[in-house]
C-alpha cells in the first residue's frame, strides 16, 4: 500500500495547517492598516466635525473656528460636472466597444481605455492645466470637473463594454427577429439588461473620482470663498486636507480630519449603494 | 438475497443524508458495498448518483456550503468522525471524474504519479510504479514512447484512462467512477469496461451510469436511485429482469418520468 | 426584456422606415465618436505631455535622466533622484505587499474558512476605496511619528548593518512612503491574483484532492503552478498602481531631491515633485523638465500596465482583462 510510502504524512498536514495559518494572518495584516485608518478617520474626525463645518468657510490662518462648506459643495459640483460629461461618453463608448466588438476601432479603443485607466492622475491634471488653465489664463472648476471626467471615462466604457457583452446573444437576436435595428437594440435591449450592473459602474467611477486630489492641484486649485461660476477655481474637500494636512496648524490638522471623515463617509455610502444595486432583484 | 449477507461488505452507507445548503440532495441511505465486487449506480439526471459517491471519499465537503449527516462505513469505521482525516480517506477510496481532469501542466508520467508528487513523496522507484499503474490502466501502449508530453495532450479516452492509473498508482482499496465513459466513443468505452472487469479482482469499485447497458454489463450489485433516495438495490441480475419496484421497473425499460 | 413591446414595437411598423434608419446611422455614429473621443483623449494626453517636455528634451537631452542634482533655481535639472525614489518605493512596497496579498488571495480562493471569504473580500475591497489622499493624511500625522519613535529605532537597532536601515530617524522619508504604497497597492494585487487563481478550473483541484492531497499541496503544486505568470501580471499591475500614486506619497516622502541609499532618509518621487513644483514653476526649462518627468512616468506605467493586462488575460483566457474590478464578477462567485 502506497500509504505506507507516505510517512512524511504528518509533515505534509503541519504545512497544511502553516499556510492556512499563514493566510489568515495575512488576512489580518491586510485589515490592521484598514482598520487603523477608518478608526482614525472616526475618532479624530468626530472630534472635529460641528455644525460650522457644514455651513461656514474656512477662516485665515490663526482664526479658530470656521468650515469647508465651500469645499464639500465645491467636491459635489465638480464630481456632478465630471459625470455629466463622462458618464454619457463612457457608457456610449462602452456600447459601442460591445456591440462592435470585432472592428478595429473597438479593439483599438478597448486598448487605450485600458492604458488610460492606468496613466497617472496626477499627468491628466498636467495637460488639462497646459491645455484649458493656460488658455483660460485661470484655474476652474471646469477644467477640474474636465480632469476629473478623462478620469472617469475608462471606467465607465470598460464596465459597459464587459457588462454589455455579458449579455447574451439569444437576446439580441430575439430581438433582430422581431425587426428591430442593431442600435436600437443596444439601446432598448442591451443597455436595459446590465442596467443594474453599469449603474453600480458608473457609481464606483463616481466614488473613486471623488477621492481624485492630484488631478485637481492645478485644475480646480483651491479657493478660500465660493466660486461664482464654473469659470472660477473652486475648493474641494481632496484638495483642503491636502493643504491642511501639510500645514503646521494643529487646528488645520483637525478640520483635515473632519474633512477626511465626510469624504470617506461619501465614497463608502457610494460603494455600498453599488453593492446593494448588484444584489437588488435581477432581470430575468 | 443470500449472496448479499455471505460477501463482506468494504463500504458501507448509513443513514446517509447530503446538503448543499439548504437543499437536500440524498435521503437516508443505506446500501452496502461489496468487497471486490462492481456496484452500479444509476438514477435520472440530478437524482444524487454523484453526490452519493463523493460522499464516500468525503469529496461532497470540498464544496463551499455543502454537508452530510448519517455515516459511511469503511471497513466496519466511520469514515465522518472527528479524528478521522479526509485526506487519509481519499488514500484509500479513489475517484475518477465524469469529466477527465489530467493536470495539463504535468507530463504523462508526473500525472500518474500525481498522488505522490502532489504530497512530496518521491517513491523509490517511480518509473515501475507508473508503467505499473499505465498498464493496469491498459494505456501503456499507447503512452510508453510519450510519457514527457504534457497530459493535457491525449485523447479523450486516453485521458480518462490517464486518470485511471493516476487513481491505482496509490493503490487505493475502493475506486469510484463518476459515468467515467460519458466523454468517450463505444471504442474506448469497450477499453474502459474491459478494464473494470480486470479491476474487479483486486479493487472494490462503484460506478456512476446513466447506460442500463452498461451497467447490466459491468456490474454484480446494482442500486437505483431516485430524487435523493435509493428506491431498489439488489443483485444486477435481478434488478434488470424482474425488479421489485414499480419505478425501477419504469426507468430501466425506459418508460421514466 | 425582449417582451417589452415598447422595446421594440416602434421599428416594427415599416412606415416610417426611411428617418428611422438614419436615425439609427446617426446614433452609430454617436457611439462611433464617443469610442473615438476615448482614443483621442489618450492620444491628446501622451502628445501634449511630449509638447511640453521638448524644450527639456532639447535641451538636457540624456543627461536629464542621469543627472543626479535638480535646483531649478540655477538650471540645473536631473531628474535621477526622483526616478530613484519612484522606484526604490515602488519595490519596497511590492517586497511589502506582495506576500500578504497574495496570501489574502489564497485564503479567499482556497485556503480560508468559506464563510469568512465574502466578508474579507468586501474588507479588502474596502481598503481600496479610501482616497489616497485620506492615507496620505494618516500617513503624515500618524504613522511617520510611530515610525520616528519607535520602528525606525528598531530597525537601526537590529538592522543597522545594512546601509539601507540607517540614516535620519526622522519619520517621513522613503520607508514611509514605501509603506503607504505598500497599503494602497494590496488591494490590487489581492484581488487581481483572486481572479486568476479563481480562473484555475475546480476539476483541477477536486482531481488533486482526490488524490489524497491536502488542500494546501493543490494550491501549491496545482493551482500556484498554473496562475504564474497571472500572478506576476497582479505584481506587474501593482508595480505600475505604485509608480503612479502621488498624494500619499507626496505627504510623507520627504520632498528632497537626494540619493543617500538608506530607506529612511527622506526623498523625492516624480509624481510628488510634479505635484510639488508643477504650479510654481516659472523657467520654460523648468516646466519642461517637470513635464519630461510625466512622460518618463507616462512610458513606465504604460509598459508596466500592459506587460500586465497580457500576462492576466493570458491566465484568465479571456480576450481581455480590465484593471478594474468589473461589478459583474460578484455573482459568479457561488461556484
Ligand atoms: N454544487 C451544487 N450546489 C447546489 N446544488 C447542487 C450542487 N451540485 C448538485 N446539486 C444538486 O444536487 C442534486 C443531486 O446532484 P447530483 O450531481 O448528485 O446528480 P446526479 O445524479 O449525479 O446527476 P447527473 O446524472 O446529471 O450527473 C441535484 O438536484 C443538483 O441540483
Ligand atoms: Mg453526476
Amino acid at each position: 500500500m502506497t500509504t505506507e510510502l507516505d510517512v512524511a504524512y504528518p509533515a505534509r498536514k503541519l504545512a497544511a495547517r502553516l499556510a492556512t495559518a499563514a493566510c489568515c494572518a495575512a488576512v489580518a495584516i491586510a485589515l490592521v492598516p484598514l482598520l487603523a485608518v477608518l478608526f482614525y478617520v472616526a475618532k479624530r474626525g468626530l472630534g472635529a466635525l460641528s455644525v460650522s463645518f457644514f455651513t461656514e468657510l474656512p477662516r485665515p490662518v490663526g482664526e479658530r473656528g470656521g468650515g469647508m462648506a465651500n469645499a464639500i459643495g465645491g467636491t459635489i459640483e465638480l464630481v456632478l460636472l465630471a459625470s455629466a460629461m463622462g458618464i454619457p461618453i463612457g457608457i456610449a463608448a462602452g456600447l459601442f466597444l460591445a456591440e462592435y466588438r470585432t472592428t478595429r476601432l473597438a479593439r483599438v479603443v478597448r486598448f487605450s481605455a485600458d492604458v488610460l485607466a492606468g496613466v497617472p492622475s496626477i499627468i491628466v491634471g498636467v495637460v488639462v492645466y497646459a491645455t484649458v488653465v493656460v488658455r483660460m489664463q485661470h484655474f476652474s472648476t471646469l477644467a477640474g470637473a474636465g480632469a476629473l471626467a478623462i478620469l472617469m471615462l475608462p471606467l465607465v466604457a470598460r464596465t459597459t463594454d464587459e457588462l454589455a457583452r455579458t449579455v447574451p446573444d439569444s437576446l439580441r437576436e430575439a430581438a433582430l427577429a422581431l425587426g428591430a435595428s442593431r442600435w436600437r437594440i443596444a439601446i432598448h435591449v442591451v443597455l436595459r439588461t446590465a442596467a443594474p450592473g453599469i449603474r453600480a459602474g458608473c457609481m464606483l467611477a463616481v466614488a473613486r473620482v471623488c477621492g481624485e486630489t492630484a488631478p485637481l492641484l492645478f485644475t480646480a486649485f483651491n479657493n478660500r470663498f465660493w466660486n461664482e461660476s464654473f469659470a472660477d477655481p473652486t475648493s474641494s474637500l481632496q484638495v483642503q486636507i491636502f493643504t491642511y494636512a501639510m500645514s503646521p496648524y494643529d487646528d488645520w490638522h483637525a478640520q483635515a480630519w473632519a474633512a477626511a471623515l465626510v469624504l470617506v463617509a461619501m465614497v463608502v455610502v457610494l460603494n455600498l449603494a453599488a453593492r446593494r444595486v448588484l444584489r437588488g432583484p435581477k432581470p430575468a | 438475497m443470500t449472496a448479499r449477507e455471505s460477501s463482506p461488505e468494504k463500504m458501507r452507507a448509513e443513514g446517509l443524508s447530503a446538503w448543499f445548503g439548504g437543499k437536500r440532495a440524498l435521503k437516508d441511505i443505506t446500501l452496502p458495498l461489496v468487497e471486490r465486487k462492481v456496484t452500479a449506480v444509476i438514477g435520472p439526471s440530478g437524482c444524487g448518483k454523484s453526490t452519493f459517491i463523493r460522499c464516500l471519499n468525503r469529496m461532497h465537503e470540498v464544496v463551499p456550503g455543502a454537508r452530510t449527516g448519517g455515516k459511511v462505513l469503511l471497513d466496519g469505521r466511520s469514515i465522518y468522525t472527528r479524528d478521522v482525516d479526509p485526506v487519509r480517506v481519499r488514500r484509500r477510496v479513489g475517484m475518477v471524474f465524469q469529466k477527465p481532469n489530467p493536470f495539463p501542466a504535468m507530463s504523462v508520467r508526473d500525472n500518474v504519479l500525481a498522488g505522490l508528487r502532489l504530497s512530496g513523496i518521491v517513491p523509490p522507484d517511480p518509473n515501475r510504479l507508473a508503467e505499473d499503474a499505465l498498464r493496469q490502466a491498459a494505456l501503456w501502449d499507447d503512452v510508453k514512447d510519450a510519457l514527457d508530453r504534457p497530459g493535457g495532450a491525449l485523447s479523450g479516452g486516453q485521458q480518462q484512462r490517464l486518470c485511471i492509473a493516476r487513481c491505482l498508482a496509490l493503490e487505493p482499496e475502493v475506486v469510484l467512477m463518476d459515468e467515467p465513459c460519458s466523454s468517450l466513443d463505444p471504442a474506448a468505452t469497450a477499453k474502459i469496461e474491459e478494464l473494470i472487469h480486470e479491476l474487479r479482482e483486486r479493487y472494490t469499485i462503484v460506478i456512476v451510469t446513466h447506460s442500463m447497458q452498461q451497467a447490466a454489463r459491468v456490474s454484480d450489485f446494482t442500486a437505483f436511485f431516485n430524487v435523493g433516495e435509493l428506491v431498489e438495490y439488489d443483485l444486477a441480475d435481478v434488478i434488470f429482469t424482474k425488479p421489485s419496484d414499480p419505478r425501477t421497473e419504469d426507468y430501466i425499460t425506459g418508460r421514466f418520468g | 426584456m425582449v417582451n417589452d413591446p415598447a422595446a421594440i414595437s416602434p421599428s416594427v411598423r415599416p412606415i416610417d422606415e426611411a428617418p428611422r434608419a438614419s436615425v439609427d446611422r446617426s446614433l452609430v455614429a454617436l457611439g462611433g465618436a464617443a469610442a473615438c473621443i476615448v482614443g483621442l483623449v489618450l492620444l491628446a494626453l501622451a502628445v501634449s505631455v511630449l509638447g511640453m517636455a521638448l524644450p527639456s528634451i532639447r535641451e538636457l537631452g540624456f543627461g536629464f535622466v542621469v543627472g543626479r542634482h535638480w535646483d531649478p533655481a540655477h538650471g540645473d535639472l536631473g531628474a535621477l533622484p526622483f526616478l530613484y525614489g519612484t522606484i526604490v518605493t515602488s519595490v519596497v512596497a511590492l517586497l511589502v505587499a506582495v506576500p500578504v496579498a497574495l496570501g489574502v488571495a489564497i485564503f479567499l480562493t482556497d485556503l480560508g474558512p468559506p464563510p469568512l471569504r465574502r466578508p474579507v473580500a468586501a474588507l479588502v475591497e474596502l481598503l481600496a476605496a479610501v482616497p489616497g489622499v485620506v492615507y496620505g493624511l494618516w500617513a503624515a500625522i500618524v504613522l511617520a511619528p510611530l515610525l520616528r519613535t519607535t520602528l525606525e529605532p528598531a530597525l537601526e537597532a537590529h538592522l543597522g548593518f545594512l546601509p539601507m536601515f540607517r540614516g535620519p530617524k526622522v519619520g517621513v522619508g522613503l520607508l514611509c512612503a514605501s509603506l503607504v504604497l505598500a497599503v494602497m497597492i494590496l488591494p490590487t494585487v489581492a484581488s487581481m491574483s483572486r481572479e486568476v487563481l479563481r480562473a484555475v478550473p475546480t476539476e483541477l483541484r477536486e482531481g488533486g484532492l482526490a488524490l489524497g492531497a491536502t488542500r494546501w499541496d493543490v494550491v501549491r503544486r496545482i493551482v500556484l503552478p498554473h496562475a504564474k505568470s497571472g500572478i506576476f501580471g497582479a505584481v506587474l499591475l501593482g508595480f505600475g498602481r505604485a509608480v503612479g500614486e502621488t498624494m500619499a506619497v507626496a505627504m510623507v516622502v520627504g520632498s528632497r531631491p537626494e540619493i543617500t541609499g538608506s530607506l529612511l532618509s527622506p526623498g523625492y518621487t516624480m509624481t510628488s515633485v510634479i505635484a510639488n513644483e508643477f504650479a510654481e514653476a516659472t523657467s520654460v526649462l523648468h516646466v519642461a523638465a517637470l513635464a519630461e518627468i510625466g512622460v518618463l512616468l507616462f512610458v513606465l506605467t504604460f509598459a508596466f500596465n500592459v506587460a500586465a493586462r497580457i500576462l492576466v488575460a493570458k491566465v484568465r483566457g479571456s480576450e481581455s482583462a480590465t484593471a478594474r474590478d468589473v461589478p459583474a464578477r460578484e455573482d459568479h462567485e457561488a461556484a
